[in-house]
């Protein structure tokens, strides 16, 4: 089987975010870059499939010099290969132009599934897999919690309000993983080491004949609004304290 | 032709299940005529159902003055290709500005297919929606909102799909006109299927539609504590949620976890009880209207971010608070 797994590095979820004063973006001064928890459980979930059907996990990964590392980390949990695409032109860039690289990129191997996170951490955007899917004319099963491939298709479980569905797709496919899809495997010293001589495709835009068209941009990065103070509420007893409370959300409130 | 003299429209996608409008499609309704009012343009709406043409008219009520209505068996249940082609197909016909969807299980997925069929840009989870210069300036939280972008989309439609339970449904009531259409439907291009729906059988409303969530955290210390979370849920009519840890430590399911790798949720009312606001879950309860923090910890996050908060012990805090909240709506 030929399972691709893309990957974003993106800031540690403990990362104190500070916005720069003008408000072009983040200050990226010591933040701690890690795999995006979702793509996570993309790439976890490809190597599960290796374990069972065979074949090979290609790693694909759009982002600068410090994205290699993030590829190796997903080489060293077990897979193959990685395609790095570094190019200046896609910093900043939209899930469609991302989308459009990676397609490109994924277009010239052979692949069966496509794994993606159901979101990025960062951007919070949750775009990019599905667009691929439109790229590449596959299918798209997002925000799945179980998957399980027979034969030419994949039945996955995808969580809705009130409701769990179980959803048939052909293949190939792209699939976005949620939480709860696996439990990602720590990258053993073995691995860590393996991987440093696993290769890795470095591809530029021109390389892979995209030319970035923007269509969605930041215009501003701004702090979170504030919140007005709360208040605590004083005294003796819980039970005093409860009252005060319940009276406060009734009358104040407005909301019970 | 300059594109922006040919985009024209606020429209905006509805969402129903089985015939009866879901939530959302109202916010979305009001959020577009406020949109369309700044522009001078309307509001129109896309419906896409099995057995839905007696509803379609009633998105008038919230200011939509054209409904756009396909009605397919091959609409219901909701799969991605069926929805994604029509819509597209549509909305390459008629060239609409804007175009909004929820952020919802199935906005989500829609929206951003959505975005590649149409080439255009999107932004997702939105809390505002302003017009600045004839253009959609979306705001929405990023970083698990610890900050927030204001985005600008450059081709049309701009897009936006819009945080549940955010933007006020509003009635203001216009005379909808229905517009058939056809949605050109090739079956053999519908790749996925839903062979099951396994309906969640709690009861309650789901975590992102909740209007009030009680949920808990470490300091319920084990599973077996969460009864009083239950009873003081079921006496507010609320749905339970949990924090990471809680879910991690198998109290509760992935389910009920609330927080940046969990749900985002916009009750009117969040009561955290033994949570002491990591960031993290701050991600996922941040747009509540009120939040209420019961946490025995002075020092913990949670309190800088709540409304209302009590710094005491939640095994006895709880259930006074059951009991008083039964008295008052006794």
């Amino acid at each position: 089987m030929n399972i691709v797994a893309c990957v974003k590095q993106v800031p540690d979820t403990e990362t104190l975010i500070k916005v720069k004063p003008d408000g072009s973006g983040i200050d990226e001064t010591g933040i701690k870059w890690v795999m995006n928890p979702y793509d996570e459980f993309g790439v976890e979930e490809a190597l599960r499939l290796k374990e069972k059907f065979g074949g090979d996990v290609t790693i694909v990964s759009v982002g600068p010099a410090r994205a290699l590392e993030t590829i190796r980390t997903a080489l060293a949990m077990g897979a193959d290969k990685g395609i790095h695409i570094n190019d200046q032109a896609f910093e900043g860039a939209d899930a469609y132009n991302i989308a459009a690289a990676l397609a490109a990129a994924i277009k010239g191997i052979p692949y069966d599934i496509i794994f993606c996170g159901q979101r990025a951490i960062d951007d919070d955007a949750g775009q990019v897999g599905s667009v691929l899917a439109e790229f590449l004319g596959i299918p798209q099963v997002t925000i799945v919690t179980k998957v399980d491939v027979e034969g030419a298709s994949i039945k996955v479980v995808r969580p809705i309000e009130g409701a769990q569905l179980l959803i048939e797709s052909s293949l190939p496919c792209v699939v976005t993983a949620q939480k709860g899809l696996n439990e990602p495997r720590y990258a053993s010293l073995p691995g860590i080491m393996k991987a440093k001589k696993k290769p890795v495709d470095v591809k530029d835009a021109a390389g892979l004949g995209v030319t970035v068209a923007p269509k969605a941009k930041i215009a501003k990065t701004l702090p979170p609004p504030a919140r007005p103070p709360g208040k605590i509420i004083c005294g003796e007893e819980p039970a005093e304290k409860a009252r005060e409370l319940a009276k406060l959300l009734r009358e104040e409130a407005k909301v019970i | 032709m300059e594109e922006s003299k040919m985009a024209k429209g606020v429209w905006i996608v509805a969402e129903q299940r089985y015939g009866a409008y879901r939530k959302i499609s109202f916010e979305l309704v009001s959020a577009a005529r406020k949109l369309a009012d700044q522009l001078g343009e309307e509001v129109g709406a896309i419906l896409l159902g099995s057995g839905i043409e007696g509803i379609a008219g009633e998105l008038g009520k919230y200011g939509a003055d054209k409904v756009y209505i396909a009605d397919n068996a091959l609409f219901e249940p909701y799969t991605t290709d069926a929805h994604a082609a029509a819509v597209a197909k549509l909305v390459k016909e008629q060239n609409p500005s804007i175009l909004l969807l929820g952020s919802s299980a199935q906005g989500k997925d829609l929206s951003a297919s959505l975005v590649g069929k149409l080439a255009t840009g999107m932004a997702t989870d939105c809390v505002d929606l302003k017009i600045v210069d004839g253009k959609l300036l979306s705001v929405r939280p990023m970083y698990a909102g610890k900050c927030y972008g204001e985005v600008a989309v450059s081709t049309f439609p701009q897009m936006a799909s819009l945080r549940p339970n955010v933007f006020p449904a509003a009635e203001n009531p216009k005379t909808a006109e229905v517009i058939k259409f056809e949605p050109g439907l090739d079956p053999s291009q519908l790749k996925t299927k839903v062979l099951e729906v396994q309906k969640d059988t709690s009861g309650k409303a789901d975590l992102t539609e909740a209007n009030i969530i009680v949920s808990g955290g470490r300091g319920m210390k084990g599973p077996e504590n969460y009864a009083i979370i239950e009873e003081l849920a079921d006496v507010l009519g609320a749905t339970v949620g949990a924090s990471r840890a809680a879910v991690d430590a198998g109290w509760r399911p992935q389910k009920d976890q609330v927080g940046q790798t969990g749900k985002v949720v916009s009750p009117n009312l969040y009561i955290a009880c033994g949570i002491s606001g990591a960031i993290q879950h701050l991600a996922g309860m941040g747009s509540s209207k009120y939040i209420v923090a019961i946490n025995k910890d002075p020092d913990a996050p949670i309190f800088a971010r709540a409304d209302y908060g009590i710094v005491d012990d939640l095994f006895k805090v709880v259930p006074e608070l059951t009991k008083e909240v039964k008295k008052l709506l006794a």
